[in-house]
């Protein structure tokens, strides 16, 4: 086993990877760190021609550490009973390719990696929920986890607040998919197609989603035969997400964004006030995107957090192309009045 | 900056020459360059693989032709096919020539196109998913590749076709 990797400095990029291709552009573009998951359902991008192989993470790791960037591995699900030595294999794998450290949720998942691979950091995933420092410490006790990834719902003070009551590192979402749902417990995709988010790694299973166009080129999306939205010719669209869906309701006949509308999170603006809030390292959604992504948004973040580093204003590249619906949302880190 | 996404009239394509003759002759070209992918990029088969079968119409809005791709590792099949009607497809995916273009050859984000509506998919849309990844992965250009095929006059027209929709 290679000494321990080093996380300590603060500001710490973590970026997404789907492929090799894409790792390698965002350790290109500047990622300190990049995550990724195996092709199963030990990840929650389980998506089809997604993902690493053994031989692929295996060249990935060796193309990241060359370049003096880390590599987590995303294991991020939770084992269905009976189904445990696939999560209990990829373990195994991820200590054997010297992964830098493994995001967990399952409790099963992290007292295994704690007990049978002691020297395999553990990092707590957004999908374990884990939103109070009670919730964090027990983790940190009882595992040695070593770093939260905090779910996408608390201010910048709660997240001070928070930072002060626990003995882990913080990391944040500052850019992408903007999630709602009490992640890890989410079951709206499992309700509708019978596939599971939290442990087959699918929300909104592409086998299940439709897209039909009419006449007006107007376009409406489907999950499992359900009408998710309906997109006017001149509208921009979401993915068919039913927490993104617009709904018909008694009191809103003409349909609304019940839950949320099509949007993505991005924090560049924020960047100051969460290193100041004790953040120590802001994650990039978007494992399921393209490289041309990766490059785009890895590259902006890198120039963003780098001149905050040096006490400068951070020149923010417009992204909002690259985002959902194309609009963009700071959500709750500015404030819970936003919906 | 160059908008990739303006559709073009493809009336102006139509009357330059017939398309069944067109068509023909593109034949033996386009199968040289699925080929030519083929063999350089094997790699991406195995993330397509259960799909290698599945039959992908892809409609570039200005041309006069769509294209039928059929991503099987023995035997690639790449040809264009008439617009209206569209043979028998698993899955479409339709857009401006120059976006389609940028996707091939890594500029431009997938997921991004299909949110402006600027990309249009239907059918089955995990085969589609899958082709994307698939070709995400590749290394380098896939566009750069298809125009070395062509020696200096087939490097010529990429560039000259990237000019146009660069920023």
């Amino acid at each position: 086993m290679n000494a321990p990797a080093d996380f300590s400095q603060a500001g710490e990029l973590v970026c997404p990877a789907g492929t090799p291709a894409a790792l390698r552009t965002a350790v290109d573009a500047g990622a300190d760190t990049v995550y990724c998951g195996f092709q199963d359902a030990t990840n929650a991008r389980n998506f089809p021609g997604l993902n690493f192989t053994l031989p692929e993470l295996e060249a990935s790791v060796a193309y990241a550490h060359a370049r003096g960037a880390k590599v987590l591995l995303a294991l991020n699900t939770y084992p269905p009973a009976g189904k445990f030595d696939l999560w209990r294999a990829a373990a195994a794998n991820a200590a054997r390719l010297q992964v830098d450290a493994c995001i967990v949720a399952d409790m099963g998942v992290a007292r295994h990696i704690a007990t049978e691979h002691p020297g395999l950091r553990l990092h707590l995933s957004v999908q374990a929920a884990a939103s109070s420092p009670e919730a964090i410490r027990y983790y940190c006790q009882h595992f040695g986890v070593k770093r939260v990834v905090l779910p996408r719902i608390l201010t910048i003070p709660e997240i001070r607040a928070i930072k002060q009551e626990i003995p882990c590192e913080i990391e944040t979402f500052i850019f992408g998919n903007h999630g709602l749902m009490v992640e890890g417990r989410c079951s709206l995709t499992s309700w509708l197609t019978g596939e599971s988010t939290n442990m087959d790694g699918v929300c909104s299973p592409a086998g299940k989603v439709t897209y039909e166009e009419d006449a007006n080129g107007g376009l409406r999306s489907c999950l499992g035969g359900f009408t998710i939205d309906r997109f006017a010719p001149d509208e921009t669209a979401g993915y068919p997400t039913i927490c993104k869906g617009r709904y018909a309701a008694p009191h809103r006949p003409e349909g609304y964004y019940a839950f949320e509308e099509p949007v993505s999170l991005n924090l560049a603006r924020l960047l100051p006030d969460l290193m100041g809030a004790g953040v120590h390292a802001f994650k990039i959604e978007g494992r399921q995107r393209s490289k041309s992504y990766v490059r785009k948004v890895v590259g902006a973040f890198r120039a963003a957090v780098d001149a905050v580093r040096a006490g400068a204003t951070p020149d923010l590249a417009d992204l909002v192309a690259l985002t959902e619906g194309q609009k963009e949302t700071q959500g709750a880190f500015q404030t819970k009045k936003w919906r | 900056m160059t908008d990739i996404s303006a559709p073009r009239p493809r009336a102006a394509f139509s009357a330059l020459l017939p398309t069944a003759p067109l068509r023909a002759l593109l034949q033996p070209v386009l199968q040289r360059v699925v080929r030519r992918i083929a063999a350089r990029h094997p790699g991406m088969f195995a993330r397509i693989a259960p799909y290698q079968q599945a039959d992908f119409l892809i409609v570039a809005s200005e041309l006069p032709f769509a294209l039928h791709l059929r991503p099987d590792p023995q035997a690639p099949l790449f040809r264009a096919v008439p617009r209206d009607p569209l043979p028998a497809h698993d899955a479409r995916i339709e857009g401006p020539f120059m976006l389609l273009l940028s996707l091939v050859d890594g500029e431009t984000d997938g997921d991004a196109a299909f949110f402006s509506r600027d990309l249009v998919i239907s059918g089955n849309t995990e085969a589609v998913v899958s082709l994307r990844n698939a070709l995400d992965d590749v290394e380098g250009s896939i566009a750069q590749d298809t125009a070395d095929l062509f020696g200096p006059p087939g490097r010529m027209l990429l560039d000259a076709l990237r000019q146009r929709s660069a920023p």
